[in-house]
């Protein structure tokens, strides 16, 4: 079945409107909503900073962050709701990265925080997945980049319809039980403000996706577990994670 | 064949080298001052994965004062940091060290997982010319080299060709140099990398897949110099090409907006 551009999404319902029609969720082939570039922000938690302590002061990272630290999650990590990730038989667990996905809708370039907002499309779900790795110091790619470790969407909500995207709650279920949760209350740049600050270097373009963070103790999923992540006002998404068939 | 894709009166156009000019897809020979250049890259209906390898020379990883990497140091690019032949690069105005890095770029031609390195050429399209600038006084210490050194608008040309693999003997025996305005800066030869082309390829595709059009720029040797606005950045590999970029101020990129 072909996706239609435009649905009516209920996100407290988990349902959609085609054509009229209501449909479940679960009946429905998604795609991932984007064809831009997918940027994660690291540390961009206060609890996830704090959860360094006294080591950003130390060797190697001598100093806590300046600007937003961005990392790419490329194509072949993407992944659809509904999607199975596999796991490489190697890795016992995953870190389940809860992330508010900002879909950029206009060119962004130096743009200031008040006008931020202006330049998003809307708002999707995005799972963040990687290997735990300790050290931050040299870019993780081995432990974010393998295939399907990016699942996205379903759906991207217009932004007029998620009216304070920094005060989002949202929580990890692993096989339907509350791993982790927090709020968008708690991240370090806002959303404006890390729109801001990213395009004073470099410029977003439409159709990029920016993940606004993910918080400090990060769920871990194994396999044959159920991940769903749930942001209220955006909605959920959910995949499952499989062993390695060899 | 050497192919390059360039904007010619108003179109955009797939293009072959013709004894020193451009054979355009539409069969029109051009000349090569006369179009645009555009990155050697066919778009991709997902945005390509473009890997830069930092500290790949030994030579280069002795300059910067660090021991030889024992796993490749691998970061990703946008496509936004890539402009073509012949264009310019902003240099900030508040940088005060901005330096070239010359590198071989390898383009993939086929949809790549769990390759050999005895395999690894199989799976490549060609060869290009990049051109990795940084400006280091961005760098921080978190997920390092950080996209605020090195994923900047334009700051990474590439081109102008895209040379077939078939007509590269041997990719790790070219010769690389960067000159500044006339003067040679660096010079290296792909012979020194440290993860060579196949393993790059066998280490990747280990545990993601690669797919037509991603690109490896695999690291640069030692003379890095720092560039200034006005001053004429030519990047040449022996048998793939002499990329040229200018460097301008803040000053001339308002102009040309």
């Amino acid at each position: 079945m072909s996706q239609p551009d435009r649905i009516e999404a209920d996100p407290a319902n988990g349902t959609v409107n085609i054509d009229g029609r209501d449909a479940d969720i679960d009946s429905i082939d998604w795609d991932v909503p984007t064809r831009g570039t997918v940027f994660g922000s690291l540390l961009n938690y206060r609890g996830a900073l704090a959860a360094l302590g006294s080591a950003v002061d130390a060797p190697p990272y001598q100093a806590p962050p300046q600007a937003p630290v961005l990392y790419i999650k490329p194509a072949n990590t993407w992944a659809p709701w509904g999607a199975q990730i596999v796991l490489p038989s190697a890795l016992a667990a995953v870190e389940i990265g809860a992330a508010l996905g900002i879909v950029i809708g206009s060119t962004a370039c130096q743009v200031p925080e008040r006008d931020a907002l202006d330049c998003v499309a809307g708002y999707t779900i995005v799972n963040d997945v990687c290997e735990p790795h300790a050290s931050l110091h040299r870019p993780a790619i081995r432990q974010r980049c393998r295939d399907g470790f990016c699942p996205i969407g379903p759906w991207v909500i217009e932004r007029h319809e998620v009216p304070s995207p920094d005060a989002l709650r949202f929580r990890v279920l692993i096989n339907g039980a509350l791993a982790a949760e927090n709020t968008t209350a708690n991240l370090i740049r806002p959303v404006a403000r890390l729109i801001a600050d990213i395009t004073e270097f470099m410029t977003l373009a439409a159709g990029d996706i920016l993940l606004a963070g993910v918080p400090e103790n990060a769920p871990r999923a194994r396999a044959g577990d159920r991940v769903r992540i749930e942001i209220d006002g955006v909605g959920a998404l959910e995949n499952s994670f499989v062993g390695e068939r060899r | 064949m050497k192919r390059a894709r360039v904007i010619w009166n108003g179109a955009v156009h797939d293009a072959t080298e013709a004894a020193g000019r451009l054979r355009l897809d539409t069969g029109e020979l051009v000349c090569e001052s006369d179009v645009v250049w555009l990155p050697p890259l066919k778009p991709t209906e997902r945005p390509r994965t473009i890997f830069a390898l930092g500290l790949n020379y030994a030579d280069h990883a002795r300059e910067l004062a660090f021991k030889a990497p024992e796993e490749p140091l691998i970061f990703l690019k946008s496509e936004s940091t890539l402009i073509g032949h012949r264009e310019q690069t902003q240099r900030p105005p508040d940088a005060t060290y901005m330096h070239y890095e010359c590198e071989l770029a390898v383009v993939i031609g086929r949809k790549a997982r769990r390759v050999t390195r005895a395999d690894a050429y199989g799976y490549v399209a060609g060869y290009t010319v990049a051109n990795d600038y940084a400006i280091r006084d961005y760098l921080e210490n978190y997920y390092r080299p950080n996209l605020r050194v090195k994923n900047r608008d334009g700051c990474t040309p590439i081109g102008p060709w895209l040379v077939d693999a078939e007509n590269v003997k041997n990719p790790m025996n070219l010769r690389l140099s960067t000159t500044v305005n006339g003067s040679v800066t660096q010079r290296g030869s792909t012979a020194d990398m440290i993860f060579d082309i196949a393993f790059l390829i066998a280490y990747l595709s280990a545990f993601m897949t690669l797919s037509p059009g991603d690109v490896i720029l695999t690291g640069t040797p030692e003379g890095l110099v720092g560039v200034h606005p006005g001053d004429e950045v030519v990047t040449e590999i022996g048998g793939i090409g002499r990329l040229v970029n200018t460097i301008i101020g803040d000053e001339a990129l308002s102009e040309a907006a």
